[in-house]
């Protein structure tokens, strides 16, 4: 019997991503997509199910689906994106909920990969260059997004620590650039002037979109556990990306950062307080440990600056294409009519 | 405390030596691995992939700005403090090394001039540890990090010396030291709590003791004013001899005194790199030993000193 595997946030960019991948798998038997948003991508076979965000029907998905593995990317990481309370609902609760049904005593569950980000380290002064897993932070969280994910951290290691047959991995992903995904940093780097903080010019880090989706797959397929922080390598400078990217520096004062945060977004800038911070102070993630396990970077962070804009460039010719649609109708008929002629095992 | 005595080594001739960043060999302890700054740790990944446009480095160091600062500060480090070495053989020109020294000068010039002279020797870049104070001023934290000063913690420094085996510089006094006064000089503070102990020992490498006198003389202070500084959230807010003699010039002009630097014996520190813990007591001990020995130094300095202005 292949996997029967769950992926939150099915509606997201990387839980459509995952869900894709996962399908080109013929070791995968059955998909289930959760999310508040219906999927965002094209998909064959994954069953996608509507769901609170806080995902209370989930300990009846896990019963009646019998799945054995989790990928867990429904996680709230741009606090521009959401309310507060919205955003504590979906990670902590969300979280919460997903490890309450994943540890009931019929849950087959035996392999969880958790998509959390560098945000956890945060972005002071007192930092480190660069971040190892195993790093305490030098600062006391002060923004929101970051204490949340502190606390989803919390349920993932009490979770590891009470199913120690469950392979639990943790995967702290820096910022991620690439030719499809947008984040409140390719949107900073998509206006004509692009932000940056006065009298700064931080050391940043990047992850390239596939290198994202490949290390989740590399987790999953070996059963890893544990906590990796996945970024790639090198870090370069703000003003040196912006200049990849062939744009120019707009300064911001670099005093009361949340009122520049609040004021920025009220005249439609998405600039969340921690992207602020970020480019105030800068971060930077030790990758060994994944690389130590047998990983194999596609793209260093420099790399990403430029698979970004050059995708760029090339949108600002023949601009974006067309939005893939979720049909519920369609995609059902697809996937349970007899009409249809399917392949014997899939579906 | 074991001081291992670098005899027998003769004074290289101060021509430029290339390969700066490649490190054959190395004589300190520990591995050695390949030693560039300008590439990630690990270079086993993609290849090729990402041009850079510039040289700013891991910690934020520019060796393009460091060569024009290097053109600018020359004539103030012959000329102005016409700094002078005695032992500057016993600084590795090779494999990573903790230097420390005493700190002095409202706004001390102690730091350039060590990293400026070492660089200019030795072709080998030096990374100076400091106070999180820097890294928070706007545009002084990027002047800092550009000409390579790094946030004082201990995973950067253990980086730079262990992985890299980079130089670095630390001044354990740290604010304590440019921020007392005038008729407090030549008075080392306490060394913290013995952190670049601990440091070179988990590195593996030794540490290099400077003694610098003329530094206190730059930029005396005659008086401090506490409330402006919590103000302004520094360190300390002087009122500077320089600024008396001179006006609002003199918040940035150095007066200037003839600088001397002279290296002690590096301190071998024979315990096992990378534990976890080293005894407090230890660390403690060689932490007074070496600041002993630095005041010793000064005193045997100032001893010798004709004048404040010609040495």
């Amino acid at each position: 019997m292949g996997r029967r595997v769950l992926v939150t946030g099915l509606g997201s960019f990387w839980g459509g991503r995952v869900a894709q991948t996962l399908e080109q798998d013929p070791e995968v038997d059955v998909i289930i997509g959760l999310d508040t948003r219906e999927p965002s991508v094209p998909l064959d076979r994954t069953e996608y199910v509507r769901v609170d965000e806080s995902y209370s029907i989930l300990s009846r998905i896990v019963r009646a689906t019998q799945v054995d593995t989790i990928v867990h990317t429904f996680l709230v990481v741009d606090s521009n994106q959401v309310s507060a309370s919205q955003m504590h609902d979906t990670n902590v609760i969300g979280t919460m909920n997903l490890f309450a049904a994943a540890s009931q005593p019929e849950s087959r569950v035996r392999n969880v990969v958790v998509k959390s980000s560098t945000l956890i380290y945060g972005s002071t002064h007192a930092d480190p260059v660069w971040f190892s897993e195993d790093t305490r932070r030098p600062a006391f969280p002060r923004l929101r997004v970051e204490r949340s994910l502190l606390e989803v951290e919390g349920y993932v290691r009490d979770y590891a620590a009470d199913n120690p047959h469950v392979a639990v991995s943790l995967l702290r992903f820096s910022n991620v650039l690439g030719e499809d995904i947008v984040t409140p940093i390719t949107k900073a780097l998509s206006l004509p002037l692009v932000p940056a903080v006065f009298g700064y010019d931080p050391r940043l880090q990047f992850v390239h979109e596939a290198d994202v989706v490949r290390a989740i797959m590399f987790v999953l397929e070996r059963d890893l556990g544990g906590i990796f922080n996945v970024a790639g390598d090198g870090l370069l400078p703000w003003s040196e990306v912006v200049a990849i990217c062939a744009k120019r520096l707009a300064p911001l004062p670099p005093v009361g950062r949340k009122t520049v945060a609040a004021v920025l977004t009220r005249l439609g800038v998405d600039m969340p307080v921690e992207l602020i911070e970020l480019l105030t102070y800068g971060r930077g993630a030790d990758n060994r440990r994944l690389k130590e396990a047998g990983f194999c970077y596609e793209h260093t962070s420099a790399g990403a600056v430029h698979a970004f804009a050059e995708a760029a460039r090339l949108r600002s010719t023949v601009g974006r294409p067309r939005a893939y649609r979720y049909e519920r109708d369609v995609e059902n008929f697809f996937r349970h009519s007899p009409a249809v002629v399917r392949e014997k095992g899939s579906g | 405390m074991v001081a291992e005595k670098r005899s027998g080594r003769s004074r290289p001739p101060l021509v430029a030596v290339p390969e700066p960043d490649t490190d054959a060999g190395g004589d300190a302890l520990g591995p050695t691995p390949g030693v560039d700054t300008d590439v990630d740790p690990a270079p086993a990944g993609p290849q090729g992939d990402g041009e850079r446009l510039s040289d700013v480095d891991e910690w934020g160091r520019s060796q393009h700005l460091r060569d024009i600062l290097a053109k600018l500060y020359d004539p103030l480090y012959e000329r102005w403090f016409r700094v002078e070495w005695e032992g500057f053989d016993k600084i590795p020109r090779t494999g990573g090394a903790l230097m420390v020294a005493n700190h002095a000068g409202a706004i001390p010039v102690d730091a350039p001039s060590i990293m400026h002279g070492i660089e200019r020797e030795l072709q080998r870049p030096v990374y100076g540890l400091a106070d999180d104070v820097f890294k928070r001023i706007p545009l002084v934290n990027l002047g800092w990090s550009r000409l390579g000063g790094v946030q004082a913690h201990p995973e950067n420094a253990y980086r730079l010396l262990r992985e890299q085996q980079q130089l670095v510089m630390v001044f354990p006094e740290g604010s304590k030291g440019p921020g007392k006064l005038y008729r407090e000089r030549y008075q080392l503070r306490r060394f913290g709590r013995g952190g670049f102990v601990q440091i070179a020992m988990r590195a593996g490498v030794p540490i290099i003791p400077l003694a610098i006198v003329g530094n206190e003389e730059t930029m005396p202070i005659v008086f401090k004013i506490p409330a402006l500084a919590k103000a302004l959230g520094l360190p300390y807010a002087p009122i500077t001899a320089n600024m008396l003699a001179l006006g609002p010039l003199g918040t940035l002009v150095p007066f200037p005194a003839k600088m001397r630097i002279r290296v002690l014996d590096p301190v071998v520190l024979d315990v096992l790199p990378d534990q976890p813990r080293y005894s407090r007591s230890r660390i403690m001990d060689i932490s007074e030993d070496i600041r002993h020995a630095i005041q010793a130094e000064l005193y045997d300095m100032l001893r010798h000193r004709q004048s404040v202005w010609f040495g």
